[in-house]
């Protein structure tokens, strides 16, 4: 891969535990317990410096409550707000979701890996990327899905596999008809249908055993989900004949300092915070074998 | 020096401590305690940093620390190595941890040779003792007539260029070798570390994990009083009004429940899997992440282990009792440019 890692080389000097305060500016509701918030920078300077890459995360940080991991979701359409789409489960969690619009709170980031978006640098060496989403897995994926658009001519065909337990857990479904007309063909699967659901039924490998994957070899295919989807998502990648190095997924541990300092996401040698959360899977596969590592 | 335990040694075996008073009148007759010197670079408790409410919501500040100069005396060789492990894990990563490294800087040291041995020193094993080999200012041997004093940095030279001392003589360096060579010989246990690291990553599905898993309490002991060990987490703490909060980190442990709790479950459950992380992290995953072994060889594990787990005997059943009914494949050792660095992407 490529040169040198910027963001991180120039966090190095500065202060890991330094905290931007921001502010929500939009709620909406994705899906049953799932909800998107727009945040604001409280400083222009801390706006017009922060910058990320698609597959990084954010910590965020209700005072009194603790810190959240979370993916970074994009920047809105006119590029003022960061998404953040959040699962309420945790005591942050639900702290955010209590807050709503308005609410003031910290965030430190990004950290972490992110896709391998330098593939997509080169307008004579095409690739086409499969992005296979479960559920709220989408988010890590929503900024790659934007890049590509972005970079449309440098990629080959764009193809976004959802995989949803009923049609209602579906996120950013307002903007996946943007995102079609922007040349990314998609697909959605549902575990169990609703009695209007006139689209495809069964879990998300099944579309991609089913769709063309005319030159394999050349195939990116970048996933994020359960570990046990993403497991069965590599496979049948394999099956299809894309090789282990081409298939990338983003993996979840207990985040806590987010700089590989406290120990808590080590999954074997790796720490998940600063190694990941985005792999190439053949640099996981076997740890993911591991039950309880 | 009134404040040095002069004229008293330690006893040590799995799950016992105990202090005795010894037949001569040495400083340093004893080996180590609970306490590692982590507690003052790596602080149990400290504050990174804190947060107000205002009118116009939270305002945060990052604490600088700004802690007293050190100076350790009585750093084992053991000591020492972890002291050099704990600088690659807070200031040789992609991040480097402020806390420390401020600490660190300002620390002067005074090692101690060692010229006796605990039951359960095992160094020698680990290449790291008993004689202090660097990452010292100055280095002590207790002789019964005074200190040989060796020099390791020039900061250590202008700190004795004022003292009353005399170039070494023959009889002297000799005592001073024979005593060092003493503390050699009474290390009787052994852990054979020849390809440690494959042997643990090659058999996690050992049902020796199981068999430790019976004995142990997953108490925490063992990782507060290893000198490497550099697992923490962030906690809360609030004024009553809930309007000023700092943020402390604090020493924490593989072996809580809620170490590995995420949004979708607890990734290591129970006391087998928690175990298994603490050894094979200390003796073989932490070779791939900061190149040398987690573990020095002081023994404090062992000693301060409530039923007495001994980790050199762990690494030994699993090494003696081959297991063929593998199902797992080996964890190849992966080259750090192997994934994707961040870019910076504008909207």
């Amino acid at each position: 891969m490529n040169a040198t890692p910027d963001l991180t080389k120039a966090r190095r000097s500065s202060e890991p535990w330094h905290t931007f305060p921001v502010t929500i500016r939009r709620v909406c509701a994705e899906a049953p317990n799932v909800m998107t918030y727009d945040f604001e920078f409280d400083n222009h300077a801390d706006a017009q410096q922060y910058a990320f890459a698609p597959g990084q995360f954010n910590m965020l940080y209700v005072p009194g409550a603790g810190e959240a991991a979370i993916s970074i979701a994009g920047r809105t359409s006119e590029g003022r707000f960061l998404k953040h789409t959040i699962r309420t489960v945790g005591v942050v969690t639900q702290a955010i979701a209590k807050g709503g619009v308005g609410m003031s709170l910290g965030l430190r980031g990004p950290f972490g890996t992110s896709w391998p978006v330098d593939f997509f640098s080169h307008p004579f060496l095409k690739r086409d990327v499969i992005v296979v989403a479960g559920g709220i897995g989408l988010a890590p994926l929503r900024s790659l899905v934007l890049f590509l658009i972005q970079h449309r001519e440098k990629v080959g065909s764009v193809r976004l596999l959802i995989g949803a337990r009923s049609p209602e857990d579906v996120v950013y479904e307002s903007e996946l008809n943007e995102w079609s007309e922007n040349g990314v063909e998609i697909h959605v699967t549902v575990d169990r249908p609703s009695l209007n659901w006139r689209g495809q039924v069964g879990v998300v490998t099944l579309l991609l055993g089913r769709i063309a994957i005319p030159s394999p070899q050349s195939t990116l295919v970048m996933t994020c989900g359960p570990e046990v989807m993403m497991r069965y998502v590599a496979k049948s990648a394999m099956d299809r004949k894309i090789p282990t190095e081409n298939v990338w997924l983003t993996l979840e541990r207990n985040m806590n300092c987010a700089i590989g300092l406290c120990g808590h996401c080590q999954l074997g040698p790796k720490f998940i915070c600063k190694d990941g959360p985005v792999f190439r899977y053949d640099y996981v596969r076997d740890l993911l074998r591991v039950q309880h590592f | 020096m009134r404040d040095l335990p002069r004229g008293y040694r330690d006893t040590q075996e799995p799950g016992k401590y105990r202090v005795a008073e010894s037949s001569g009148e040495n400083y340093f007759e004893f080996n180590l305690g609970p306490h590692s010197w982590k507690q003052f670079l790596f602080p149990p408790k400290q504050s990174v940093s804190s947060c107000k409410k205002t009118d116009n919501g939270w305002e945060f500040t990052t604490n600088v620390d700004s802690p007293p100069k050190f100076a350790f005396l009585g750093v084992r060789a053991c000591e020492l190595a972890a002291i050099e492990v704990q600088d690659r894990v807070f200031m040789e990563g992609p991040f480097v941890d402020p806390v420390y490294q401020a600490r660190r800087e300002s620390t002067f040291i005074i090692a101690v040779n060692c010229t006796v041995a605990a039951s359960t020193c095992f160094c020698t094993s680990m290449g790291t003792g008993p004689k202090c080999k660097s990452a010292f200012d100055l280095a002590l041997t207790e002789l019964d007539d005074g200190f040989v004093v060796e020099v390791g940095t020039t900061r250590g030279r202008s700190m004795i260029s004022d003292l009353n001392i005399r170039k070494i003589d023959r009889e002297h360096a000799s005592d001073s070798q024979l005593l060092q060579q003493r503390a050699c010989d009474q290390i009787t246990k052994r852990m054979d570390t020849s390809g440690i690291r494959n042997l643990l990553l090659e058999n996690l599905d050992h049902p020796h994990w199981d068999d430790v898993a019976k004995r142990c309490l997953s108490c925490t002991n063992c990782t507060m009083v290893c000198p490497t060990c550099f697992c923490s987490s962030v906690t809360e703490v609030s004024n009553l009004s809930g309007d000023q909060i700092e943020r402390e980190r604090q020493w924490d442990s593989c072996f809580n429940v809620d170490f590995s709790y995420t949004a979708s479950g607890t990734v290591r459950d129970d006391v087998r899997s928690r175990y298994r992380q603490w050894l094979t992290h200390k003796l073989a995953s932490w070779h791939d992440q900061f190149d040398s072994s987690g573990c020095v060889g002081c023994g404090r594990c062992i000693t301060w282990c409530p039923v007495g787990i001994d980790l050199t005997a762990e690494v030994a059943a699993i090494r003696n009792t081959p297991f063929s009914n593998r199902t797992l494949p080996v964890i190849q050792p992966v080259s750090k440019a192997a994934c994707a660095f961040p870019k910076d992407v504008k909207p």
